[in-house]
């Protein structure tokens, strides 16, 4: 595992908590379709605490909303540890490289690397996309600048380079599915650090996923985060296993949601009987995961429902969080 | 080939301005074999536009006439003298016969009588697909002779993304019928384009390389393409010094 280089330059909190062994726990925080710094400020307000570090989305499903680097260093403000989604749809590579010395510059540390939702999920579908370079090149030309105080190019950035841990995704689910973990494993070499995955219903399928990472040897050199998502009832069960694509959602899962609610005839009661058994699923699904050699985090995307995570997390006996922000905040 | 469709009549009639007499210029190669704007797609064309005019009542001469390639200067001499009479053209070739004709008659006003779509594939009777945008630096002896810049949505180099199930893209095309969107009635009951399925490209390019035993063809990082070749670096140009004719001085 690289170490982060200069001493004098604060850590990424989410680094430190993974050096020190610990079960690492990120959340996800979704800017606004406006621009409203107040909105930033008390999603953070949420999840301050109970999270090591909070993903930052670009531009989600390819809906316009605040720049993910201008909310990240909001959130960062506000005393909770941002990771800085950055996506190929939106910029090639002299775009990203000079967004991400700019979140360097504002102190922020963490940087996921994903390829973007296609721009006709979303509201801008007649525009065009640019996808100059792909996700894993995202993380290689990162790490050549981290490692080798390079651009793309090859020439050489001045002063000290950007020193991101670096981030990227998977989803355990996707076909062809036994391709998935050799996948991983190119983004190992590309040099990510930590890897969040797709959310898991699965857990069958998760496991399959885990063993042959661990076959490959690669779970040495990469923090697998678990991507869990509470699901808030049925039609959000049965959505994401009929409309998303690329999502696993057994039968189970949604009987066992809709089995929450039976018999409770008062919709207000019933949507909260949902909610808590959906919550008390995600800390079983915590306490499952843990137990599986390789996971060192969780990813909980509680999606428009921050305030799930603090429940979640203290249920699953994951709190206090190992120091609340790193020395970045302070910075 | 370069496949294409023809735009609709409406447009057409929109940018004759007040034309008296209109060649309609059909091209013998791929828009022919892509029955988009051949000789008889140019002899109906030009019937069209006379009956249409009729029916407006500003009556108009439509005649048409056919070469084997515009593309090519040698075949543009051969209509000279039908050119010549014509006040406005509607180019049935793609665009790059557009383009030449109006560089060979720079007297003379033409416009496009298709939309050029791709470059593609007869997939069956009625339906043609695109396999290949033209990047200049072709990638197909990594990727099983399947191309990623053309068939996958987001031009993925090391794919599949995470998005690909059962085979297909998480993409999803527009469904287009003679060029215009099917329209359906959507969630709410707004009317939206309807859509179909896609195939991954990235899953066919695994499957091809795995029935090949050559997965390792994709196990390494690939390097970002260099797109200088492609569009990206300019309208592009070949030089082939050994076909150049010198000058016998
Ligand atoms: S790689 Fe480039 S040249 Fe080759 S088929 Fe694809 S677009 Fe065409
Ligand atoms: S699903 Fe396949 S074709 Fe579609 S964007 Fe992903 S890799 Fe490309």
């Amino acid at each position: 595992m690289s170490e982060q280089s200069s001493a004098a330059t604060p850590q990424s909190n989410l680094a430190k908590v993974f050096a020190s062994g610990a079960f690492a726990v990120t959340g996800e925080l979704g800017p606004p379709k406006g621009a409203d710094p107040e909105v930033i400020r008390e999603k953070a307000k949420l999840l301050k605490g109970f999270v090591d570090a909070v993903n930052i989305t670009d531009n989600q499903t390819a809906v316009v909303r605040m720049s993910s680097i201008a909310a990240a260093a909001l959130s960062h403000q506000a005393g909770v540890e941002p990771i800085v989604q950055m996506t190929c749809r939106d910029r090639n590579r002299l775009a990203i490289e000079a967004d991400l010395l700019g979140a360097w510059a504002l102190g922020l540390r963490n940087l996921l690397c994903l390829s973007g939702d296609h721009q006709t999920f979303g509201n801008h579908k007649d525009s065009k996309n640019v996808w100059d370079i792909d996700s894993i090149q995202l993380v290689k030309m990162m790490e050549d600048m981290r490692s080798k105080g390079i651009f793309i190019n090859g020439e050489e950035l001045e002063g000290e380079p950007p020193d991101f841990f670096l981030g990227a995704v998977e989803n355990p689910f996707a076909d062809p599915l036994h391709y998935r973990p050799f996948r991983v494993a190119k983004k190992v070499r590309a040099g990510a650090k930590f890897l969040q995955t797709q959310c898991i219903y699965n857990m069958d399928k998760f496991k399959d996923f885990m063993s042959k990472l661990g076959d490959m040897g690669v779970l040495d050199d990469i923090h697998i985060m678990a991507g869990l998502s509470p699901l808030k009832g049925p039609g959000m069960a049965k959505y994401m296993r009929d409309m998303v694509p690329g999502m696993d959602v057994p039968d189970e899962v949604v009987e066992r949601m809709t089995g929450a609610g039976q018999g409770i005839e008062d919709k207000a009661e019933r949507s909260k009987a949902w909610r808590a058994e959906g919550i008390k699923y995600c800390i079983e699904q915590i306490q499952e995961v843990r137990e599986i050699p390789g996971v060192r985090g969780v990813h909980v995307m509680a999606i428009e429902w921050e305030e799930a995570v603090k429940p979640i997390v203290e249920g699953a006996g994951l709190l206090p969080r190992p120091q609340a922000i790193g020395s970045a905040a302070s910075a | 080939m370069i496949v294409a469709e023809q735009k609709p009549l409406e447009e057409i009639k929109g940018v004759l301005g007040d034309a008296e007499n209109v060649l309609v210029a059909g091209c013998g190669t791929c828009v022919t074999v892509c029955l988009a704007g051949g000789e008889k797609e140019a002899q109906l064309m030009a019937s069209a536009l006379r009956i249409a005019s009729r029916v407006d009542g500003t009556p108009i001469e439509a005649t048409d006439v056919t070469v084997q390639r515009q593309c090519e200067w040698e075949y543009l001499e051969m209509i000279e003298a039908e050119v010549e009479k014509a006040d406005l053209i509607v180019s049935l070739a793609c665009g790059i016969g557009v383009q030449t004709f109006a560089r060979h008659f720079p007297d003379k006003w033409v416009v496009p009588g298709l939309n050029t779509t791709f470059l593609g594939q007869p997939e069956e009777q009625g339906i043609w697909t695109e396999q290949c945008q033209a990047c200049g630096n072709c990638m197909l002896a990594m990727t099983g002779g399947i191309c990623p810049v053309a068939r996958c949505s987001k031009q993925v180099q090391n794919g599949p993304c995470g998005g690909s199930e059962h085979g297909l893209c998480e993409v999803k095309r527009i469904r287009r019928v003679d060029g215009v969107p099917v329209m359906v009635k959507g969630r709410g009951g707004r009317m939206m384009p309807a859509t179909e399925d896609v195939e991954c490209a990235w899953h066919l390019i695994h499957d091809r390389l795995k029935e090949h035993n050559r997965l390792d063809l994709i196990t390494g990082v690939q390097e970002p393409k260099d797109w200088t070749t492609s569009r990206d670096g300019g309208p592009r140009r070949i030089v082939r010094e050994d076909l150049i004719l010198m000058d016998e001085e």
